[in-house]
């Protein structure tokens, strides 16, 4: 369970938010309208944007699993989604933080990226749920990589709609009305890879995990010790 | 361009900066704890199966 890729990739993640949060506090410009509130956004948007992308890698892998049966991408899709929504409560919390402190309110129902973000969240909230309510392990696979492909065809679609809206009201950190300058543009590039990174790990240790339990249970059945 | 200003603007919003990062590292630290849990008790249970297995074999011989 320990493999010297998990250590690895453990070790990465955790030199890469060392050079993140020194960045974000040390060389990173003060910007003039948010203040020092916008160093939240070198948290806020790396975590909204990997967990979006897991939300999308987690549909790609259901693909996978639909196309050779191998119950090993059902399972790789399984833990990409349910990391991506424990990031996702993180995102939620911090946008939160952010709105009280920039806007006055904990959340603004009006402001189309907060809600789409809110929805996409609730949509995947009831994957474990109905994944759950399936016992025979082969009709629950095929049953959550069909929601997870639809969920993750949602997500793209979603991101557009809310980028097409008329609303200017969340700010744009990447975009062609507002350029980061240098500084501010690698600190935001680093803390994305940093965040990735810990994704990478945390979905490494958790499929690790689950695998080893299942072997676990599998030869406990194998040697009558259940 | 994103305008910068060289020092920090009158209004602080440090508290709330260090709410965000607190509450992010402290939601994985929460996650870490409990797989920490979680691999604890899948280590136990290895010891008790291979405990189990050298018993029967034991048994056997």
């Amino acid at each position: 369970m320990r493999s010297p890729s998990l250590r690895a990739l453990s070790i990465a993640t955790v030199v890469a938010f060392c050079v993140a949060l020194s960045l974000v506090f040390f060389y990173a410009p003060i910007e003039a309208e948010e203040g020092f509130l916008q160093k939240i956004f070198y948290l806020h948007v790396p975590l909204a944007i990997v967990t979006l992308s897991g939300f999308v890698i987690g549909g790609l892998m259901a693909i996978a699993h639909l196309r050779t049966r191998d119950q090993r991408w059902d399972l790789r899709s399984y833990v990409t989604i349910h990391m991506s929504l424990i990031l996702g409560v993180a995102v939620l919390i911090t946008g939160s933080i952010w709105a009280r402190a920039s806007w006055g309110h904990w959340w603004v129902w009006n402001e189309p990226t907060l809600v789409s973000f809110l929805i996409i969240f609730l949509l995947y909230a009831t994957y474990q749920p109905l994944r759950f309510a399936i016992e025979d392990p082969e009709r629950q696979g095929r049953y959550a990589s069909v929601f997870a492909i639809t969920a993750g065809a949602f997500v793209p679609l979603n991101f557009m709609a809310v980028r097409l809206s008329a609303s200017f009201v969340h700010p744009r950190v990447l975009g062609s009305s507002s350029n980061l300058p240098g500084p501010m543009m690698l600190t935001f590039v680093v803390s994305l890879l940093a965040m990735a990174l810990l994704f990478a790990t945390l979905c490494t240790y958790e499929l690790a995990a689950k695998r080893t339990r299942i072997l676990l249970k599998a030869r406990s059945r194998i040697l009558g010790f259940q | 361009m994103i305008p910068l200003a060289s020092t920090l603007p009158e209004q602080s919003n440090d508290g709330y900066v260090a709410a965000a990062y607190i509450v992010f590292f402290a939601l994985i630290l929460i996650y870490v704890t409990i797989m920490s849990i979680r691999l604890a008790r899948v280590e136990r249970k290895v010891r008790e199966l291979n405990a189990e297995e050298r018993e029967k074999e034991r048994e056997a011989v």
